[in-house]
């Protein structure tokens, strides 16, 4: 509860935040500090620099972007989830954001303190996955964008630079007439999730035309599950065909699921599976 | 007007300070020249320290000083158990404030730092190197009991601090011819009692007064004056406690801390004030927690469901060391009550009090009770599944038949009243019970998992009988006082022994004033907290503050009306029996217009211009009370849950609560302390479990992963009352601070297990968290 001792600056643009980063060997970006802080405090983190990136107008609001929105890294969950444009575009996202934490936590955290924070218990990354999202990225070198699939690399980590800023996020619109949902097992304590999962799925002529599906909170990082996709794949999105997709998603887990005091790695896998397919469901049910 | 007070749900005069944030608790005292402390604390839960060496922390940043067990040895005395249970071969081996060769659970103290500022303590224990040699470590209460365990002390053979025997009636015969037994083995787990306000101790040494005045997060600062007295040496009369604010303890903040002795002793060397408040993580590791019982129970019944004995073998964890009032616990506050609200004739138990590598577990609201409720609960509706029958029903044919004044129970104490059937048919009425049955049975054929779960409770509170206390080994007595004052201007202070803090008795205690003597509510202030300016009292728990400190009010305030009535009588040249009182007024009988207020009375007794001869000046009084008896407040309560057999997630649908805590003062408090204590009992059942690894480290060591029970996980709690008064009390009055604890937990734990019982589980640990009951499920699909 008493951090070690830290300098704070407070970078006025993305510029002088790289520029920051760059001066301070072991720095660390500032955003809503709700990650950050809590581990600051239990010294679990104890960076000797911080730059507070929290006022940098640039980096906040949603903006339309040919075929889709740009969601700056700095918006709040409670911003994504009131924003029509998100609603629009990509009603999944802002379903995840509601549930996000409590008030307090989705007035203070943002998208990119979350998505960058790559804690695998997260919620907007598992829906970022499965949106196809793209992260855009400032660096000493200039702009340059990652993958969602790429972005988290393992426990906590993620394919940032030391001295990169990522400043928003581009989401594609989800095709006319899908139906998505995220789902989510929230822990009795934290809030975050134990599993959830998003699914986007369009329907043409009475069969799924397309579906993208992630889980998160199993393994280390979000999980496209390939194979259920596959199995909805023009299948007629029955009650049984999507407990069959749904079963699928055993095969895109690697089998090095986390386990904790309250959830372990065995129930994780199986609860995966149904709460994929309760978002399928979902999703289903909105689709057309 | 004045009549209506008591009883009436005014609302409670703390909170405007407390919800605004004005009010000031101890770490919010500022004394000028403060420094801090920070302590260094063991990361090993068992272990020999080999050596300390702190010379690497004295040179830090504003490092006023560093201070080992070396340092301490000696100086400071012991920190002493205050419940010597007798007969139970109790064990109280040493309890050092600071840690000098061993170290007993993860949090044990074994250096302090003391900087100009709390950042720089903290620090500085970064540069404190200990030597430990670790040691094999034991977390479960029935493992440490066995041959070959770990060893925590060297003189306590397995473990075993006391072992403590009931009998009542014969048992054995009870069982050997039975027709039906049930049994099983209930698990509480370990419980942090999470107060809003971590705990706190300023403490100020002047040398020149040779007074240490202590500042100090306490639910009795009486007797925190004692045990500091015990613990450093400093005379109790130089010794002043003062609990400010206090932030709600539940039990917790009872005990007597080695960090207050430390704090003490850091400032009577350094000669300036030291303060030193938990973090909330210290409050995890350190502050002492609740239950940790491991139970092994049995009931024998006829085949018609009648309960005819119940026999236990408890293993209650204590931690690493005895915590103040640890002992007495899960012994007399437990295994006394182990009759229930039924006719149990044949009743025996065993309870072993065990070391074990964890915080030290002491009293956690309801203490006692709510383990021994549980267990009786669970049997009840074991019996009730084993004859076929209602579990209602079953309850109904086996409780004790009201009574107003007096029962015997084969544990060997006297209930005082109670009408055990009407609570349990209010109950069924208010949750529409047969209706809840049938639509169970449409739920279940719909194939979901549907439970209720019934509770009768009886808990034994009001603490208590001094005789009674001195006989069962408490070090103390257990009895209140009250001072009542009245200045000029017809105002009162009434100063208390006990010390609420959050309960809300600075209105309920007025509300006994402006009751008894006509004045408004707001003209009375109550004071309580102080040791220097409040009489003797043993503090606020177990339910006893209103039954005990209020009655001493109660008593305190009519020796004022008597004293007035005869001043009246002086002051309207009339005889004092011809005096008659309503509503603050004192008239002569037949002429109402001739009178005198309690306001008149009180200015004339402090101006003392005319007093009748004999009457000292003054309208002050002071009452001791001292208990004829426990009270024994009592209820029904029942849950609705469905679980979700898929993730093993519960759905607490419903909670219906009605409890029988004698005459109300406050029904808005009582329902505030209703619902504070049925949550409370529900996160065990449900979510709340302290768990240990098996290296003895807290594995739920914040509020991400310890489960507290939140608003969203909740159903109204829907609560009504009857009111059977207590005949011994002079008001009446029970106690309801610790009832829905007692009741809650059972009911949500046998509504769960109701759902499950088609699906053929039959027992899973608490906390019911998903994965258990999805496992359980598993199990039973698979013929487990
Ligand atoms: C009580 C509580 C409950 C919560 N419950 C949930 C929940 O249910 N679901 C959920 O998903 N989350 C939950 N969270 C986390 C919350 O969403 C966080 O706010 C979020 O994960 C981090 O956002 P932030 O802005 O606070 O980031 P910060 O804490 O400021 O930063 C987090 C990390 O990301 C880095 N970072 C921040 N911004 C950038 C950037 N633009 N570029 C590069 N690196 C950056 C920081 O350096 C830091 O390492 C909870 C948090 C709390 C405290």
């Amino acid at each position: 509860m008493f951090p070690a001792q830290i300098t704070y600056h407070r970078a006025g643009s993305v510029a002088e935040a790289v520029q920051l980063l760059s001066d301070n060997e072991g720095a660390k970006l500032l955003a809503g500090g709700h990650s950050l802080l809590p581990l600051m405090k239990l010294r679990l983190a104890a960076p000797a620099v911080l730059v507070d990136i929290g006022r940098i107008e640039a980096l906040k609001g949603v903006s339309a972007s040919g075929g889709g929105i740009t969601i700056g890294a700095l918006t709040t969950h409670a911003e994504i989830a009131s924003s029509d444009l998100v609603q629009q575009h990509a009603p999944v996202l802002a379903e995840a954001a509601a549930l996000v934490g409590d008030p307090a936590v989705r007035n203070r955290g943002t998208i990119g303190g979350s998505v960058s924070h790559a804690d695998p218990a997260s919620d907007q990354p598992t829906v970022l996955a499965a949106l196809d999202a793209t992260f855009n990225v400032t660096g000493p070198g200039g702009d340059r964008s990652i993958a969602a699939a790429d972005f988290a690399t393992g426990l906590l980590e993620n394919a940032l630079a030391e001295n990169e800023v990522l400043t928003s996020i581009s989401v594609p619109s989800v095709p006319s007439g899908a139906g998505s949902a995220y789902v989510k097992f929230p822990h009795p304590a934290s809030r975050y999730a134990v599993v959830g999962a998003a699914a986007v799925l369009a329907v043409s002529g009475g069969a799924c035309s397309s579906a993208s599906v992630a889980v998160g909170g199993v393994e280390t990082t979000p999980v496209r599950a390939s194979s259920v996709e596959a199995a909805l794949a023009g299948s007629d999105l029955s009650d049984a065909a999507l407990d069959a997709a749904a079963a699928a998603v055993a095969g895109d887990l690697n089998g090095d699921a986390m386990g904790d005091v309250f959830a372990s790695a065995e129930y994780r896998r199986a609860m995966a599976a149904v709460y994929v397919r309760r978002a399928l469901g979902a999703a289903a049910s909105r689709a057309g | 007007m004045t009549t209506r007070i008591f009883g009436s749900g005014i609302r409670r005069r703390e909170d405007p300070r407390l919800i605004t944030g004005r009010a000031s608790y101890t770490d919010d005292i500022k004394l000028p020249g403060t420094l801090h402390a920070a302590i260094l604390r063991s990361p090993y839960a068992h272990a020999n320290i080999k050596s300390v060496d702190a010379t690497g922390a004295a040179g830090q940043p504003g490092v006023v000083a560093v201070y080992t067990g070396e340092d301490t040895d000696g100086v400071l005395n012991g920190l002493p158990c205050a419940w010597l249970i007798p007969g139970s071969d109790l064990k109280t081996p040493a309890h050092p404030a600071i840690a000098k060769d061993k170290v007993r659970y993860v949090g044990d103290a074994v250096a302090v730092v003391v900087a100009e500022t709390r950042y720089q303590a903290e620090d500085a224990l970064e540069h404190i190197s200990v030597d430990y040699e670790p040691l094999d470590v034991v977390v479960s209460p029935k493992a440490a009991a066995q041959d070959g365990a770990p060893q925590l002390h060297e003189d306590v053979p397995n473990n075993i601090a006391f072992t403590w025997a009931l009998a009542g009636g014969d048992t054995d015969a009870a069982f050997a011819d039975a027709a039906v037994t049930v049994s099983d083995t209930i698990t509480l787990p370990r419980l942090i009692a999470n107060p809003m306000e971590p705990r706190s101790a300023l403490a100020q040494w002047s040398a020149a007064m040779g007074e240490l005045t202590l500042w100090n997060t306490t639910q009795n600062p009486h007797i925190a004056r004692f045990v500091t007295c015990v613990v450093t040496s400093v005379p109790e009369h130089k010794i002043r406690v003062i609990a400010p604010e206090v932030g709600g303890g539940f039990g917790s903040k009872i005990p007597y801390y080695a960090d207050e002795a430390i704090t003490a002793f850091c400032s009577m060397k350094l000669g300036v004030p030291v303060k030193w408040t938990e973090t909330r993580s210290e409050n995890y590791l350190i502050t002492t927690q609740g239950r940790d019982h491991i139970e092994e129970v049995e009931m024998a019944a006829t085949s018609d469901g009648v309960i005819t004995g119940l026999r236990t073998t408890v293993y209650a964890g204590m931690g690493g060391y005895l915590s103040t009032a640890a002992p007495g616990v899960p012994t007399i506050l437990h295994g006394l009550m182990y009759s229930g609200p039924y006719n149990i004739p044949n009743i025996s138990g065993t309870v072993y009090g065990v070391f074990n590598n964890g915080a030290p577990v002491d009293a956690y609201r309801g203490a006692g009770r709510p383990e021994a409720t549980m267990l009786l609960e669970r049997m009840v509706d074991l019996v009730a599944a084993a004859v076929g029958q209602d579990p209602a029903e079953v309850r109904r044919k086996n409780l004790i038949p009201k009574f107003e004044n007096g029962h015997d129970v084969a544990t060997g104490i006297t209930y005082d009243s109670g009408d055990y059937e009407s609570a349990l048919d209010s109950c069924l009425s208010a949750a529409g019970y047969e209706a809840l049955r049938a639509e169970q049975a449409q739920a279940r054929a719909d194939g979901r998992c549907v439970g209720v779960g019934v509770s009768s409770y009886v808990e034994i509170c009001g603490l208590g009988p001094s005789q009674v206390a001195g006989a069962v080994g408490f070090q103390g007595g257990l009895w209140e006082s009250a001072i009542i004052r009245f200045y000029p201007t017809g105002k009162a202070n009434v100063m208390v022994g006990s010390s609420p803090h959050g309960q809300g008795e600075e209105t309920t205690f007025a509300q006994i004033v402006a009751g008894e003597l006509g004045v408004e509510v707001d003209d009375v202030e109550v004071i309580h907290g102080d040791t220097d300016n409040t009489p003797m009292g043993w503090g606020t728990y177990g339910s006893r503050t209103t039954a005990v400190s209020g009655a001493a009010i109660a008593v305190a305030a009519r020796k004022i009306k008597e004293k007035s009535r005869a001043l009246a009588a002086h002051l309207l040249e009339a005889a004092p029996e011809d005096i008659e009182y309503e509503d603050g007024r004192f008239y002569v009988r037949g002429s109402p217009d001739q009178h005198k207020t309690i306001q008149d009375i009180a200015l004339m007794a402090n101006v003392a211009w005319n007093m009748p001869e004999g009457m000292e000046p003054g309208l002050e009084a002071s009452a001791f009370y001292d208990p004829p008896n426990f009270t024994y407040p009592f209820g029904a309560h029942i849950a609705v849950v469905e679980v979700d057999p898929e993730t093993g997630r519960i759905d607490l649908q419903r909670y219906v609560a009605v409890d029988d805590c004698g005459v109300q003062i406050n029904p808005m408090i009582v329902e505030g302390q209703v619902h504070g204590g049925v949550v409370q009992g529900v996160g065990p059942a449900l979510w709340e479990g302290a768990v240990y690894d098996d290296d003895g480290q807290l594995v739920t060591g914040s509020m991400l992963d310890y489960a507290l029970p939140r608003a969203d996980l909740l159903p109204d709690i829907e609560v009504s009352s009857n009111t059977t008064p207590s005949p011994h009390h002079p008001l009446g009055v029970k106690g309801i601070g610790e009832a829905g604890t007692i009741a809650s937990t059972p009911t949500v734990y046998n509504a769960v297990m109701d759902a499950l019982r088609p699906l053929g589980v039959t027992r899973v640990d608490m906390p019911l968290t998903p994965e258990k009951v999805w496992r359980a499920i598993n199990d039973a699909r698979n013929g487990g």
